[in-house]
């Protein structure tokens, strides 16, 4: 993972740095960006003056009463010792998946329940909630995924292998942020299947007329 | 109302297309030091100085000290957030308690008191707020723990009290711009319709505020 640093040209934006630092993005989004922020120390670096700007927002912002108990009930809360504590996620042993994705996937990829969508293309839709969705996506090395359009925003991280569209090579740790405008044709380089995280804030096409269970099993 | 409104609610769906597709971000650690106002910086470090003596010591004056000044801030943010009175003080007091219990995690090279205290904040806001699982990056594999460098450490402090110092003095329609994108109380679409500006314009007002600040760290 060290390695594909240098190598990682196509980062977050502005946008859903902000948005992640502000705890504003749906879970979907938050997925893709904690796993990209996992791979690359210049969006990690970004993302902590994000941060910065937040605590200085938060400073700023009219104090409001707190109650007149509260120091003693926070250290009756302290005292108590309930408080459960999460963990930074790591990655499992030679998983391609970084640790934000271990909760999201059970297995490794040829475990996981794959699920064919067109020219060899698989993927499995990941659970989230709110108004984005993600998945991981496998494309066989060298197949292009059906040219597609976008509702909304998508975001695709590229975890293994590499793909190359109309704007550009997309390798490990690569990013592409795209939105409404972009038809593109992603086809994956040979050599080994390149797995995407995809995420997209488009409305789900059986959004309101099929209950969400059956949205995991039907797909995107 | 507008402002009890989070973006947590479907109506409030981002704005498709259009809020997320800027151009990428650039890196952004070249912040220089410049003369910050001595008394603010020692605030900050006063505030390290505190959390130290909790982590070492469970000082509860020390304690005492931060909750009187973050607790109110954090009900604030997490109020603007979106959450009730009652929830947001509930909340508090778990971000304070959570302050206590990660003080051995905080490392002033990496963040000041107040960035930590509002990254915790925010945590809790989407684990009660949102009730959403919350993916977080790796930790970074720094290697065996060292006592953090004094002079690094007064640094990030020195440059953070810059920004604090910057986002007071940006334009007020400006500040209030980034505050509402943090708070998260309104989506771009919903200040655009309450402004009358459309999408682009809101992006771009919202950079140029960034970028300002920028600017005031250099």
């Amino acid at each position: 993972m060290m390695n594909n640093m240098k190598q990682i040209k196509h980062h977050l934006t502005e946008p859903l740095l902000m948005g992640y630092a502000a705890g504003t993005l749906p879970e979907a989004f938050n997925l893709v960006v904690a796993t990209h922020i996992t791979m690359c120390d210049t969006c990690r670096a970004a993302l902590a003056e994000y941060e910065a700007v937040g605590g200085e927002v938060m400073l700023d912002s009219n104090p409001v009463d707190v109650a007149e108990d509260a120091l003693a009930a926070t250290l009756a809360l302290i005292d108590g010792g309930t408080m459960a504590e999460t963990p930074a996620p790591v990655r499992a042993k030679n998983s391609i998946f970084p640790g934000p994705l271990q909760d999201y996937v059970s297995g490794d990829i040829d475990s996981l329940k794959w699920r064919k969508i067109g020219g060899g293309v698989s993927q499995l839709v990941l659970d989230t909630d709110g108004d984005a969705s993600v998945r991981l996506l496998r494309i066989p090395a060298g197949t292009a995924v059906p040219d597609h359009g976008h509702h909304g925003t998508e975001l695709t991280l590229v975890l293994q292998g590499a793909f190359t569209d109309e704007e550009d090579r997309f390798g490990a740790g690569d990013v592409e942020v795209a939105n409404e405008e972009l038809h593109h044709t992603p086809v994956a380089e040979e050599g080994m299947d390149c797995i995407c995280l995809a995420a997209t804030d488009a409305p789900l096409r059986f959004n309101g007329l099929m209950p969400r269970i059956a949205q995991k099993f039907i797909g995107i | 109302m507008l402002t009890e409104t989070n973006t947590l609610t479907k109506a409030d769906a981002p704005p498709p297309a259009v809020t997320y597709g800027e151009s990428n971000a650039q890196p952004r650690r070249k912040v220089r030091k410049k003369q910050v106002t001595p008394d603010a910086s020692a605030k900050r470090m006063a505030w390290v100085v505190q959390v130290y003596a909790v982590r070492d010591n469970k000082d509860r004056k020390a304690f005492a000290e931060l909750f009187g000044y973050f607790a109110p801030r954090v009900k604030s943010f997490l109020m603007k957030s979106g959450a009730s009175p009652d929830l947001a003080e509930e909340c508090t007091q778990e971000v304070m308690a959570t302050l206590w219990n990660k003080a051995h995690m905080f490392d002033p090279t990496k963040a000041s008191v107040s960035t930590w205290i509002f990254t915790i904040a925010r945590n809790r806001k989407i684990d009660i707020l949102r009730k959403q699982r919350r993916p977080e990056p790796e930790d970074l594999p720094w290697g065996p723990e060292a006592e953090p460098d004094q002079a690094e450490a007064m640094g990030l402090q020195q440059e953070t009290e810059q920004l604090g110092q910057a986002l007071a003095t940006l334009p007020e329609e400006q500040r209030k711009l980034i505050e509402r994108a943090y708070f998260g109380e309104l989506s771009h679409s919903q200040i655009a319709a309450e402004t009358g500006l459309p999408l682009g314009t809101i992006k771009s007002r919202i950079r140029l505020a960034l970028d300002r600040l920028r600017h005031a760290m250099k």
